[in-house]
């Protein structure tokens, strides 16, 4: 039987929408898929060595629980996304939920590919220096190089 | 059951059970069981996937005090 596949487009760079794509790629890897994950616009912030700058923001996200009701005249005030982002930290700890660093070594370890948007690279003036060396860059031709030929293909 | 390797994964949320026990299948030889200790009710069904979608066959889960026990053969 000829390997599965999985493409994702990566285009979230919030702490919220960064889970999804580092869970299933590395469960993907783990039932034997093989996992590009193609990361553009703001998704190219989950490629940084350092990734203590992605964030969530309560801010236009009224489905985000929150332990009291906030109006949005309070979410605006400064220091209000650090504070939920280190609340949420905490509420995945707490539930034994992987840390986003975890999550992408545990991608890496499996040969997960990551590629890079080049046109947005460029776009942002983003640094390679600035991106874990596993990056690979490229184009959309690049992708549906891949997806093209998938079982499964997501936009995240 | 007898077992060859035990994998505790207490504690851990989706998707860490299911990408830990491939790792820890990894490191095994064909035939051999390994055990995996679970609190993520979540696993349930998920095991049952890795297993069916993997090829290597789930011997036998059980459930105690919260805790979910897996047997997994290597193919």
């Amino acid at each position: 039987m000829a390997t599965k596949k999985m493409a994702i487009i990566a285009t979230k760079g919030t702490l919220d929408m960064a889970y999804p794509p580092f869970i299933l790629g590395s469960t993907a890897a783990a039932l034997g898929y093989d996992v590009q994950i193609f990361f553009t616009f703001y998704g190219l912030q989950l490629l940084r060595k350092d990734l203590s700058s992605v964030m969530i923001s309560p801010l236009a996200n009224p489905a985000m629980p929150m332990p009291v009701p906030m109006p949005v005249m309070v979410q605006m005030l400064p220091g209000m996304e650090s504070m939920a982002t280190m609340m949420m930290k905490q509420k995945l700890k707490k539930h034994g939920v992987a840390s986003l660093e975890e999550l992408r070594n545990l991608c890496l370890e499996a040969d997960v590919k990551f590629i890079a948007c080049q046109m947005t690279v460029d776009l942002f003036e983003f640094e390679k220096s600035e991106f874990i060396d596993q990056v690979e860059y490229g184009g959309a031709a690049t992708f549906m190089g891949f997806a093209g030929d998938t079982d499964i293909c997501l936009f995240v | 059951m007898n077992f060859d390797k035990e994998l505790n994964a207490r504690g851990m949320s989706c998707p860490l059970p299911i990408v830990k026990t491939k790792k820890a299948l990894a490191e095994m030889t064909s035939n051999q069981v390994l055990k995996v200790i679970s609190t993520d009710c979540g696993s349930v069904k998920d095991m049952a996937a890795f297993a069916e979608q993997t090829g290597n066959p789930l011997l036998s889960q059980e459930e105690a005090n919260g805790e979910y026990v897996f047997y997994v053969k290597k193919k």
